[in-house]
C-alpha cells in the first residue's frame, strides 16, 4: 500500500509529534473498561448501552488526546479511522449472529429423518416431520425456472454482445437492468393476474416457476453479457477470417471460451431464486404433503416451509423452521462456493 | 465486422461497386446464411421477449388494478381503510406508503453510512488479504435469502430489541417519535433496522467496486501533498465515488422497498399511522400483499395488485434512476481515463 510511504519508521525532526502505534488499542481498552465500569456503577445491564458508552468514549478520547499531541488534522484522521473500524465491527455483529444463530438452532432437528420425511401427518405443535416435500418442490420449481430462463437469458446476452447495436439493444439493456430490481412479490402478482385470475389456473409449481423466471432472466443476461464481453475479439476475428459463419463462431468459439463464467452466472442466479418466498406464497401456496407433480395442485418449497413453520408458532415448529433455514443456507452457500470456484478455474485469460 | 464470409463470393475476387449497399450491410451483420438468420432471429427474439415481459407486467398489473380501483369507494391514495371485499369496497394505500417510506428511510439512514464505512475499510484500511476475505464473506452474505433474515429477525432480533426500545423511550421518548407503550417491539423501527442489515451487503459491494476504481494517481497526488489518509479519502476517493455511492444506495433502497417476507414476519401490522416508530403502526406494500393474500377474495386480490402496481412503479423509478446515474458515470469516467 502506498500509505506505508507516509509513515516511515525513522521519524525525522521535520515531522511533528506522533503517537505510538499501540495508542488506538490502548484507548480502545480504556474505553471498554470505562464503559463497563460506568454501566456497572449506574446499574445498566444492556450490552447495547455499555457498548455505546465505550464507543463514544473511544472516539472522543482518541480525538482529544490526538488533537493535543498531534494536531487537528491527525486527530481527524484518527477519528475517521476509528469510525471506519466501528462501522465494520458494528456490521459484523448482526451478520455473524445471523449465521451463528441459524447453525446453532438448525442442527437441533436436522438429521437424515428430517431430510427424508414430509409433514404429512405431523401436527404443527408436535415434534417430528421433515422437509422432503419442500426439497422436492424447490428442486422442481427451480429446475423448471432454470430450464426456461437459461436459453432466453443466454440468447439475449448473445444478442446484446454479438449483434446488438441501435435502439432495440439499448432498450433491452436498460430494461434488463430495471428488471433486476423488480421486487419478487411484484413478479408473483404479475403471474397471479395473468395465470390465475385471467387464465383461471389453480396454484401449481409451474406458476411459481414462471414468476421465478422473471427474477432469474435478468441475472443470467447480466452475468452472461459480462462474460461474453471478456472474450477477446481476436478469437472471433480469427474464426471469421477462416470463413466460419458467425453463428458457428458464436457456438464453437465464443461460448466455449466463456462457458465457465456463464455457468457461474447461472448458478448464482439459481442460488438467488432458490431463496425466494413471495412468488411461491402467491402461486404455489405450500402444502404439508408430498406432491411430485409441478403442473397441478399446491407444492411446498424450502422458503415456504420456513414461513409456514414460523407461522405455526410452536417450539417444535420453530426448530423445524431453523433446520430448514440451515438446509437452505447450506444449499445456497455450496452453490455460491462452487460457482465461484468454477469462475476462478475457468476464467478466460485476458492477459491482466 | 467488415469481413464477408460468403464462400460464394471469395474475397480474392472483389467486384468493385458490385454488391448493393443493403446486401453488404446484411453480410456485415452476418445474416446471409440460413444458420445465421435463424441464430440472429432466436437471439433477437429473446431480447424482444424480455421487453415483452416488462410490457406485459405493466399491462396486466394495470388492467387488474384498474378493475379494483374503479370499484373503490374511498380515495385510493389517501384513504386509511383496507376493506376491499366490503360493500362498498373501500381501500387506500396511505398507510402502506407511510410504512414503506418510513421503514426504508430508517434502513437507508443506518445502512448507507455503515456500508460506505465497510467499503472504505475493505479498500483503504484493512490489510489487503483481510480486506479480500471480508469482501468475499460479504459477497456470500448478500446471497442469504430474505426468509432467513426474517426468521432471524422475528425469533432473535425482536426479543433483543426490548433493551434498545426501553432506552430510547427513557431518553428520547419526549420527542414523540420514540415513545414506547411497552408492546412487543415489532414496529417500523425494528423493521427498518432489519432492512438495514439486509441491504448492507449489496450497498457495500457496489461502493467497494467504485472505490477500487479510484485512479491511483489521484490518491498518490494527495498523499504526496502531505494529506492524511482521511484527507485522501475526502479529497479524492469520495468525490470520485459519489455517484457510485448514490446509485449503490438506490439499489439498496429498491431492495428495501420491495422486501416482503422479512417484513411480514417481523412487523405486527395495524392499518393505522402512528407518530411513534416504536409502537405498532403502518405496514408496507409488499408485507401487506403477503399478509392479506390468503383471505383475499377476487376483489381483494385485485386491490392487492393495485397496491403492487404502485410498488412496481416506485421501484422502477428508483432502479431506473440508479442505472441512469451509473450509466452517466461510465461515460464520464471513460472520457477521463
Amino acid at each position: 500500500m502506498s500509505h506505508a510511504t507516509l509513515t516511515p519508521k525513522s521519524r525525522s525532526s521535520l515531522r511533528g509529534a506522533t503517537l505510538p502505534k499501540w495508542f488506538p488499542w490502548a484507548v480502545a481498552a480504556g474505553a471498554t473498561a470505562a464503559g463497563l465500569g460506568i454501566s456497572a456503577a449506574a446499574g445498566l445491564n444492556s450490552s447495547i448501552q455499555w457498548a455505546l458508552i465505550a464507543v463514544v468514549l473511544f472516539v472522543g478520547g482518541t480525538y482529544a488526546i490526538s488533537a493535543r499531541i498531534e494536531g487537528g488534522r491527525q486527530a481527524k484522521d484518527r477519528v475517521a479511522t476509528s469510525m471506519v473500524w466501528v462501522a465494520f465491527l458494528l456490521a459484523l455483529i448482526p451478520l455473524l449472529s445471523l449465521i451463528w444463530e441459524t447453525v446453532k438452532q438448525g442442527v437441533k432437528v436436522l438429521d437424515g429423518y428430517f431430510l427424508t420425511h414430509s409433514m404429512g401427518v405431523v401436527a404443527d405443535s408436535e415434534p417430528g416431520g421433515g422437509i422432503y416435500h419442500a426439497i422436492l418442490g424447490t428442486l422442481e420449481q427451480v429446475g423448471l425456472a432454470t430450464l426456461f430462463s437459461v436459453p432466453v437469458g443466454v440468447l439475449t446476452a448473445i444478442y446484446l454482445v454479438e449483434y446488438g447495436r441501435g435502439r432495440l439493444a439499448k432498450a433491452v439493456t436498460f430494461f434488463v437492468d430495471v428488471m433486476t430490481g423488480i421486487p419478487s412479490i411484484v413478479a408473483g402478482l404479475f403471474i397471479l393476474s395473468l395465470w390465475v385470475l385471467i387464465l383461471d389456473m389453480g396454484p401449481s409449481g409451474i406458476a411459481g416457476s414462471f414468476a421465478l423466471c422473471i427474477l432469474m432472466i435478468p441475472v443470467v443476461v447480466r452475468s452472461t453479457e459480462e462474460m461474453l464481453k471478456l472474450v477477446p475479439n481476436e478469437l472471433r476475428e480469427a474464426s471469421l477470417a477462416l470463413g466460419v459463419p458467425k453463428w458457428r463462431t458464436i457456438l464453437k468459439v465464443v461460448l466455449p471460451t466463456s462457458i465457465g463464467g456463464i455457468v457461474t452466472g447461472v448458478m448464482l442466479a439459481v442460488a438467488r431464486i432458490t431463496g425466494e418466498t413471495a412468488p411461491v406464497l402467491l402461486l404455489v401456496w405450500g402444502t404439508d404433503f408430498i406432491n411430485a407433480n409441478p403442473f397441478q395442485d399446491p407444492q411446498e418449497s424450502l422458503p415456504m416451509y420456513i414461513y409456514l413453520q414460523y407461522n405455526a408458532g410452536s417450539d417444535p415448529a420453530y426448530d423445524r423452521a431453523w433446520a430448514a433455514a440451515l438446509t437452505l443456507i447450506a444449499f445456497i452457500m455450496i452453490l455460491n462456493l462452487v460457482a465461484r470456484g468454477i469462475a476462478r478455474w475457468k476464467a478466460p485469460k485476458t492477459g491482466r | 465486422m467488415d469481413i464477408t464470409t460468403d464462400p460464394q463470393k471469395p474475397a480474392a475476387a472483389p467486384v468493385p461497386h458490385q454488391p448493393p449497399a443493403k446486401d453488404a450491410e446484411r453480410a456485415a451483420r452476418g445474416a446471409t446464411r440460413p444458420g445465421d438468420r435463424i441464430f440472429l432471429g432466436l437471439s433477437r427474439g429473446s431480447g424482444i421477449l424480455v421487453l415483452a415481459i416488462m410490457a406485459a407486467i405493466a399491462a396486466f398489473l394495470t388492467y387488474r388494478a384498474w378493475l379494483a380501483i374503479s370499484e373503490d369507494e374511498a380515495n385510493f391514495f389517501t384513504s386509511f381503510e383496507w376493506n376491499p371485499s366490503g360493500t362498498p369496497p373501500e381501500f387506500g394505500i396511505a398507510v402502506l406508503a407511510f410504512g414503506t417510506i418510513v421503514s426504508s428511510i430508517i434502513a437507508m439512514a443506518i445502512a448507507v453510512p455503515i456500508s460506505v464505512g465497510i467499503a472504505l475499510f475493505i479498500t483503504h484500511y484493512a490489510p489487503r488479504k483481510l480486506g479480500g476475505a471480508i469482501a468475499y464473506v460479504i459477497d456470500l452474505l448478500a446471497a442469504v435469502p430474505s426468509i432467513v433474515y426474517g426468521l432471524w429477525g422475528a425469533l432473535f432480533l425482536v426479543p433483543h430489541m426490548d433493551g434498545l426500545f426501553g432506552w430510547l423511550d427513557e431518553y428520547l421518548g419526549w420527542t414523540g417519535i420514540f415513545e414506547w407503550s411497552g408492546g412487543a417491539p415489532r414496529s417500523l423501527l425494528t423493521v427498518g433496522i432489519l432492512l438495514a442489515i439486509m441491504i448492507l451487503p449489496i450497498i457495500t459491494n457496489v461502493s467497494r467496486e467504485v472505490f477500487r476504481q479510484v485512479p491511483r494517481m489521484h490518491e498518490e497526488a494527495a498523499l504526496a501533498l502531505g494529506a492524511t489518509r482521511w484527507e485522501v479519502i475526502r479529497m479524492s476517493v469520495i468525490p470520485f465515488g459519489r455517484s457510485g455511492i448514490i446509485s449503490a444506495s438506490m439499489l439498496g433502497l429498491g431492495r428495501a422497498l420491495g422486501e416482503t417476507m422479512a417484513v411480514a414476519m417481523v412487523l405486527s401490522p395495524t392499518f393505522d399511522i402512528n407518530a411513534s416508530l416504536l409502537d405498532p403502526g403502518g405496514g408496507t406494500f409488499a408485507q401487506n400483499i403477503a399478509s392479506k393474500f390468503n383471505e383475499a377474495t377476487v376483489m381483494g386480490r385485485d386491490a392487492l395488485i393495485a397496491s403492487g402496481l404502485v410498488l412496481f412503479v416506485i421501484t422502477l423509478l428508483v432502479n431506473g434512476g440508479a442505472r441512469m446515474i451509473i450509466a452517466r458515470r461510465k461515460e464520464y469516467s471513460g472520457a477521463n481515463a
